[in-house]
């Protein structure tokens, strides 16, 4: 959204449009969307947040379809483009803090190494479950953290939890919740 | 009648056939290889007590003992699909490779085109097209459960399907896994024979000869075209084919099929078809204990 009052650039942004998938730009100087992140703020906060190597998403592109809805895909496309779908939903950008998807964190989230928090298997039924647990032990950042327990002898990400006030809340959707072992 | 018994004069063991079709289809799942490997996947079902059996030709694919995937570990992480055996061998035939671009026509609900990604270690390009919303929705859901990232997806009709929108002009492959009278379904959905008709065999036919015919025409010379379905019925397998050997490029090449099948058919009531179309394949569900299917491989000549 442009401020009318403001001489500054944004003036000459266009506005997003819901129905169609735009490339983010590579920089904030590249901008041409209003509101819109760049590559080098979603890389950013994926490496700021999660200790997530910058090269893991070499290679892929970052889309944004609905305001704020960013997607990442393998490969390139002309831009903008009007399709169903295009890659995976990734990230939400149009808050204050910014929301890694549950699906990006079972993707990519085995790359993660702040921000993690390791739960026991009664914790990780909880979670998938998608309820809300008590967790005063934790002692790091508040804010989004990746929910993770063990799977077959390795560190499998669960998905986002939203720690605050010794809480941990799962963000499971709830399509995806289940009722799954005690492992 | 039964419509099966239409096609019972195709099948040299009527008995077995028949039994077949009546008991339930055992439940299947494919690891998904961008999330997990087989060997990690099977210690997860075995560390959570899920009971299965491997498939000898294929170590992607588990036999599970009782309850579907949907409730279990490596279910929920995306490791595993529920996906029949046999719906793997369309795939498999058109042996997509990483850094491709390959259209799969009728993609919804996604099992084979997420296991296109997978095979192309979710690398290059997967359009996946269907012309029906609420099939796109469970497509997009289960790519997105997945974690495939080298999907994009359209709403089209895959007749006149346009590559306008992608920057590209032809595929390199492409999957018709086609809309079809399904009696090869029969084990999951027995209701499937009550709506049969002849007269949708025959329209149904009709969709399928488009939309072998656009894939072929958007496929490069060289490339692969898969046709698959899951009816018994030779007007919309060996018909289709013979169809498009008359008025596209391409022929039908062999393919190493590690499931036991017959040879497509080059006679059927007062038709007769390209003796190519013998190098395709019936898999009836007697012979591996799945679902009924169909499946040939075409090389775009020009």
């Amino acid at each position: 959204m442009s401020d009318p009052g403001d001489g500054t650039a944004d003036e000459d942004l266009q506005d997003n449009v819901g129905q169609q998938f735009g490339r983010l730009p590579a920089t904030p100087a590249d901008r041409e969307v209003a509101g819109r992140a760049s590559r080098q703020e979603v890389v950013e906060f994926f490496a700021e947040r999660f200790g997530i190597e910058p090269a893991v998403f070499e290679g892929f592109s970052f889309w944004e379809k609905g305001k704020g809805k960013i997607w990442i895909f393998a490969d390139e496309m002309p831009t903008p483009i009007r399709i169903e779908g295009l890659g995976m939903t990734v990230l939400r950008t149009r808050q204050e803090h910014w929301k890694p998807t549950h699906s990006a964190v079972q993707r990519f989230g085995r790359h993660a190494t702040t921000n993690v928090i390791d739960l026991t298997p009664e914790q990780a039924a909880t979670f998938a479950r998608g309820e809300d647990q008590d967790l005063p032990e934790w002692d790091g950042d508040w804010g989004y953290l990746i929910a993770t327990h063990e799977l077959a002898g390795e560190r499998e990400p669960i998905g986002v939890g939203l720690y605050v006030y010794d809480e941990l809340r799962s963000t499971v959707p709830k399509g995806n919740q289940e009722e799954l072992s005690v492992l | 009648m039964n419509p099966l018994e239409r096609y019972a004069p195709l099948v040299e063991d009527r008995e077995s056939f028949f039994a077949a079709c009546e008991r339930p289809l055992p439940s299947v799942v494919r690891v998904n290889t961008i999330r997990s490997t087989p060997d990690r996947a099977r210690q997860a079902l075995d560390q959570e007590g899920v009971g299965y059996e491997t498939i000898d030709w294929n170590p992607e694919l588990l036999r599970l003992d009782e309850r579907g995937p949907g409730t279990s570990w490596p279910y929920f992480h995306g490791w595993l699909h529920g996906q029949e055996e046999v719906s793997a061998l369309p795939a498999i035939a058109l042996d997509p490779q990483p850094g491709e671009k390959v259209w799969d026509s009728c993609a919804a609900p996604g099992s084979k085109t997420t296991q296109l990604s997978a095979m192309m270690d979710d690398r290059g390009v997967v359009i996946g097209n269907d012309n029906n919303l609420g099939r796109l929705s469970a497509l997009r859901h289960n790519a997105e459960r997945l974690g495939v990232t080298n999907l994009a997806v359209t709403k089209q009709d895959g007749r006149n399907f346009s590559l306008k929108p992608f920057g590209f002009d032809a595929f390199d492959r492409a999957i018709v896994d086609a809309p079809c009278s399904c009696e090869g379904t029969v084990r999951k959905n027995p209701d499937t024979l009550d709506q049969w008709t002849l007269d949708h065999v025959h329209s149904v036919s009709a969709v399928q000869k488009g939309i072998l015919s656009r894939a072929i025409q958007a496929t490069k010379p060289g490339g692969t075209v898969v046709y698959s379905t899951c009816t018994f019925a030779p007007e919309e397998n060996e018909a289709v084919v013979d169809h498009v050997l008359d008025t596209e490029d391409c022929e039908v090449v062999a393919f190493d099929n590690p499931l036991e099948s017959r040879p497509g058919v080059t006679e059927w009531e007062d038709e007769t078809y390209d003796p190519s179309v013998e190098q395709t394949h019936r898999i009836y569900p007697h012979l591996n204990d799945t679902g009924g299917f169909y499946c040939a491989k075409l090389e775009v000549t020009a």
